[in-house]
C-alpha cells in the first residue's frame, strides 16, 4: 500500500493558510455500495479524486480453468454464474460458439423463445442497476419498487425454467424445454405492466432534484475515449455512439424484430440513467413481438449427436438409447478450431471464445465480459470530480464483479 | 467478416509493407484469420487500425490460448473489429515456451488500443506471458503474491476430493 | 389502577397475564435472536438473493427483527456469507469476521460459502469453515430467499438456547460432531500436512 505522497504537499493552495494533502485512501472491498466486492486505491485532494486504481479479483472464481475440466454440456452452469444477474447472456454466448463450432442450426422457435428471454434477463438486469444505483444515490425506496417488478421476472422465470436465478435453460441446439401453459398470459400481464412501471420509475426520479444534480454534467468521458478503451453496451451508447451489437450483427431473432436503439447525447450518467430505463421500454417490445410472432416446433434441434433425445423416445427406440448414454456419460466430440461469438449483454459486448481439439471438453473457453473491459473507464470518469460523483459514476458504470473477476 | 479472396487479399497487402509478417491465413467456421510472426505484432496491427479501406480500429478482445502439446504453445489473439462495414478479424501470435525459468514475450499494443491494459494483464497473469512496454503488468485477479500460472495446461486445477464415508479417513 | 382496586383471585389473575418469570439467558436469547443487526456483506450471486432480495417486500426480513442492516462490522452481530469465497476475498473475510464483537453469528448461505459449491478448483475456498467458524450453512444454488429465511430462523432458535439438534439423538449420532481445525476437538493430521508440502513443491518446480 502506497504511503500519502508527500510529493503533491501542496503548500496552501488556496491562500486560507491551510496547507493540503494528497491522501491515498482505501474503499472497500467491502462497502456500503451494493456492487459487489470492487476495492479502489483513490488519491484524494480533499474531497477531489486525483487518481484511481481499481484492485479486483475479489471474487476470482477459475471457471475459465474448471471449464477446461467438463464436457461442454457440463460447462454450461458454469458460465452462467460469471455475471451473476445476466445469466442467460453468458449460456446464449457460450451455447452460440459451441452450435457454431459444431454446425448446428437452432430452430426458429428455440431463436424466438431464446431471445425472449434474454430481453426478459435485460430488464431484470436494468432493475437491478436501477434498485441498487438508485439506493447509493439515496433514492431508497426505489430499491423495493424495483425489486417488486424484478421479483415478478423471477416468477417468470421459475415457471418456465424451475429455477429463479441461473436456470442453465439454454442448451446446444435450441432450449432444454419448451414453455409451459399459462406462461404466456402470465407473461403478457407482465408486459401490459412494466412501460407503467417505468412510467412510475421516472416520476420518482426525473424530477428529483439531487438525483438530477447528481447525475447531470458527472462522470463524461468523450466518445472517442470510450472507444479507445473497448467500452461498449449503455455506456457507449450515453456517450452518442449509436453501437448496438443486436443491430450490427444477425444472431437469433433480432433482424425479425423492430426495436429502436435509445441513444444519449452528452456521455454523462444522467444520460446513462435515460438510455437503460429507454432500453427496458424497447426490450418489453420486443418481448411482446417475439411473444406475437412465437412460431410453432420443436423448441430445440433435431441432431441427437448433440442433442438429448426426447425421454418419451427411449423406452422406444434403441438408437435413442444409446445416444442419450453416449450424450450423458462421455458428451459430444466437438471437431478441433476455434470460435469466437459475442452478442450484447445489458453491459455491453459479451464474447465467449471457445477452442476445441476433438476431444468432449473444450481446450480453452474465455469469455470478454464487458463489465472488464468497462471498468477501465471508470478511471477517467471519477478523476478530478468529487468523491460523491465517483460514487455516481460506479452506480452508472454498472460493474457486476461476477464477470469482471471470472 | 472479410470473405476468403478478401482475407488473401489483406494478406497480400500485409506482405507489401512488412514482408514476412503474415504467417499464415485460417478461414474456419466463417471467421477470418491472420497467423502473424509475433516480432511484427505491432506493425501489423497498426496497419489493420491505419491503412486506408482497413479501419480495424476496435479490439474487441484480447486472450490467449495454451495449445499443449503442440508447438508453438501459447497463441495471443486480438480480436479486431471494423464498426464501419462490421467486420471481424482475428490475429493470431503464436509464442513458443521459453527454455524452463523464462516468460515468452510479446510486444504491449497499449499504445494502439488502451483498451488492452486490462486485458494484457489478465493474459499475464494466467499464462505468465509478458508484455513488454505495459505500464503496469502486474498480477490482476489472483493475488498479487500467486506463485504459478494457472490457465496453463499443465497446470492442475486444484480443489479438494470431495469426502465421502469411504475416503474420509484420508482427509483429515 | 389504584391500590384495591383489585383483590385476591383477580388480582391475581391480572398480574399472571402481565408479568413473565423466566431464566436471565432465555430472555437474552430472545432478545439477542429477534434483533439482530446483519452486515450488508454480499460476495456474488447468493448477494442477489441475499442480503439484496430478502429485504425487500416479498421477502421482508424486518419481520424477524433483522431489518437493520449495518455496514460497518463493529455494529453489526449477524454476517451472511453470501456467494463464493475466493483466496483472495478469505483474508479480508476473516478480518470483517474478527471486527464484529461478541457475540457474533455467521450463516453460510449457499454452496459456495458451504463447501466450496461446483468450483473445485484453485482458486475458492473449499467452504468457509476452513477460516471461521459458521453457525448455519444453507444449501443451494443459489438458495430462495424462503430457504434463507429458513435458514435464519433455524439460527434463531439456536441463540434462544434451543437448536435444531434433535436429529442427532434419534439417529444415535451423538458425538459424530465435526470440528475445523483447530477447534475444539480437532487434531493435528501429518499426512495432510505432507500432502500439502508435496504438492506446493510440485507447483512450484
Amino acid at each position: 500500500m502506497a504511503e500519502p505522497q508527500a510529493a503533491h504537499l501542496a503548500p496552501d493552495p488556496q491562500g486560507d493558510g491551510v496547507d493540503t494533502e494528497v491522501m491515498t485512501i482505501n474503499i472497500g472491498p467491502h462497502h456500503p455500495a451494493t456492487h459487489g466486492v470492487l476495492r479502489l486505491v483513490v488519491d484524494l485532494d480533499g474531497e477531489i479524486v486525483r487518481d484511481l486504481r481499481p484492485v479486483i479479483g475479489y471474487v476470482h472464481t477459475g471457471i475459465e480453468k474448471s471449464c477446461e475440466d467438463k464436457s461442454y454440456w457440463k460447462v454450461i452452469p458454469f458460465v452462467e454464474r460469471m455475471d451473476y444477474v445476466s445469466y442467460f447472456f453468458q449460456m446464449e454466448a457460450y451455447c452460440g460458439a459451441v452450435e457454431r463450432l459444431v454446425g448446428l442450426e437452432i430452430p426458429p422457435r428455440a431463436r424466438y423463445l431464446r431471445t425472449l428471454f434474454l430481453e426478459l434477463n435485460r430488464i431484470h438486469s436494468h432493475l437491478v442497476w436501477l434498485g441498487t444505483t438508485a439506493l447509493d444515490l439515496g433514492a431508497i425506496s426505489m430499491l423495493w419498487y424495483c425489486f417488486r417488478e424484478r421479483d415478478k421476472i423471477l416468477d417468470l422465470f421459475e415457471m418456465a425454467t424451475g429455477q429463479r436465478m441461473h436456470t442453465r435453460y439454454f442448451q446446444v441446439g435450441g432450449v432444454i424445454e419448451d414453455i409451459p401453459l399459462g406462461f404466456e398470459a402470465k407473461l403478457r400481464e407482465f408486459i401490459a405492466d412494466m412501460p407503467v412501471r417505468v412510467t412510475q420509475y421516472q416520476a420518482l426520479l426525473d424530477r428529483n432534484e439531487i438525483f438530477l444534480s447528481r447525475t447531470k454534467g458527472t462522470g463524461i468521458v468523450s466518445r472517442e475515449r470510450l472507444l479507445d478503451l473497448g467500452v461498449t453496451g449503455p455506456l457507449l451508447r450515453a456517450a452518442g455512439e449509436p453501437w448496438d451489437l443486436r443491430k450490427a450483427f444477425d444472431y437469433l431473432a433480432y433482424p425479425e424484430m423492430e426495436f429502436k436503439v435509445p441513444v444519449g447525447t452528452v456521455g454523462d450518467n444522467y444520460d446513462r440513467y435515460r438510455v437503460r430505463l429507454a432500453e427496458m421500454v424497447e426490450s418489453v417490445r420486443i418481448i411482446e413481438q417475439a411473444l406475437d410472432g412465437l412460431p410453432e416446433g420443436p423448441h430445440i434441434a433435431d441432431d441427437r449427436k448433440y442433442v438429448l433425445p426426447p425421454r418419451s423416445e427411449l423406452s422406444t427406440s434403441m438408437e435413442s438409447l444409446i445416444h442419450h448414454f453416449k450424450l450423458v456419460t462421455e458428451g459430444y466430440r466437438v471437431p478441433p478450431g476455434e470460435v469466437y461469438y459475442s452478442i450484447e449483454s445489458p453491459r455491453g459486448e459479451l464474447g465467449c471464445f471457445v477452442v476445441a481439439d476433438g476431444s468432449s471438453k473444450p481446450a480453452r473457453v474465455h469469455f470478454r465480459d464487458a463489465s472488464f473491459v468497462n471498468l477501465q473507464a471508470f478511471r477517467d470518469m471519477a478523476v478530478d470530480s468529487y468523491v460523491a460523483d465517483m460514487i455516481a459514476s460506479l452506480g452508472m458504470l454498472d460493474p457486476i464483479l461476477g464477470g469482471v473477476d471470472r | 467478416m472479410p470473405d476468403a479472396p478478401g482475407l488473401e487479399l489483406i494478406r497480400g497487402e500485409i506482405e507489401q509493407d512488412h514482408p514476412g509478417a503474415v504467417l499464415d491465413t485460417s478461414f474456419d467456421r466463417d471467421q477470418p484469420a491472420l497467423v502473424v510472426d509475433p516480432d511484427q505484432i505491432l506493425a501489423v496491427l497498426t496497419w489493420l487500425r491505419d491503412a486506408p479501406g482497413q479501419g480495424y480500429g476496435f479490439l474487441s478482445s484480447l486472450h490467449a490460448a495454451d495449445y499443449l502439446p503442440a508447438t508453438p504453445r501459447f497463441g495471443v489473439h486480438y480480436e479486431l473489429l471494423n464498426r464501419d462495414r462490421v467486420e471481424r478479424l482475428r490475429v493470431k501470435a503464436m509464442l513458443d515456451d521459453p527454455a524452463a525459468g523464462d516468460l515468452p514475450e510479446i510486444d504491449s499494443c497499449v499504445g494502439l488500443f488502451p483498451t488492452a491494459e486490462f486485458q494484457e494483464r489478465e493474459v499475464f497473469d494466467f499464462f505468465g506471458i509478458v508484455f513488454k512496454g505495459h505500464p503496469n503488468l502486474t498480477r490482476i485477479l489472483l493475488p498479487e503474491d500467486y506463485v504459478g500460472w494457472p490457465q496453463r495446461r499443465d497446470f492442475p486445477v486444484g480443489g479438494e476430493p470431495v469426502t465421502f464415508t469411504f475416503n474420509e479417513r484420508n482427509y483429515g | 389502577m389504584l391500590r384495591g382496586t383489585l383483590e385476591g383471585e383477580e388480582l391475581e389473575r391480572y398480574v399472571e397475564e402481565r408479568v413473565v418469570m423466566t431464566r436471565f439467558d432465555k430472555m437474552l436469547g430472545w432478545a439477542r435472536a429477534n434483533s439482530m443487526f446483519p452486515l450488508t456483506f454480499g460476495l456474488a450471486c447468493c448477494a442477489i438473493e441475499a442480503p439484496i432480495s430478502i429485504v425487500t417486500a416479498r421477502y421482508d426480513l424486518a419481520r424477524f427483527g433483522a431489518e437493520a442492516l449495518r455496514a460497518s462490522p463493529r455494529q453489526a452481530d449477524m454476517i451472511i456469507l453470501s456467494g463464493r469465497v475466493s483466496i483472495k476475498m478469505a483474508p479480508i473475510v476473516r478480518r470483517l469476521y474478527d471486527q464484529m464483537l461478541e457475540p457474533k453469528w455467521a450463516i453460510s448461505m449457499g454452496a459456495c460459502s458451504s463447501s466450496g459449491g461446483m468450483f473445485a478448483n484453485y482458486a475458492v475456498v473449499q467452504g468457509a469453515d476452513k477460516f471461521m467458524p459458521i453457525d448455519m450453512h444453507i444449501p443451494g444454488c443459489p438458495p430462495r430467499p424462503e430457504a434463507v429465511l429458513y435458514g435464519f430462523t433455524k439460527l434463531q432458535r439456536k441463540i434462544k438456547g434451543n437448536p435444531d439438534q434433535g436429529w442427532r439423538q434419534r439417529y444415535n449420532a451423538v458425538g459424530s460432531e465435526e470440528w475445523a481445525r483447530g477447534g475444539v476437538a480437532s487434531k493435528p493430521n501429518p499426512a495432510a500436512a505432507e500432502a500439502y508440502e508435496t504438492a506446493r513443491e510440485l507447483i512450484h518446480a
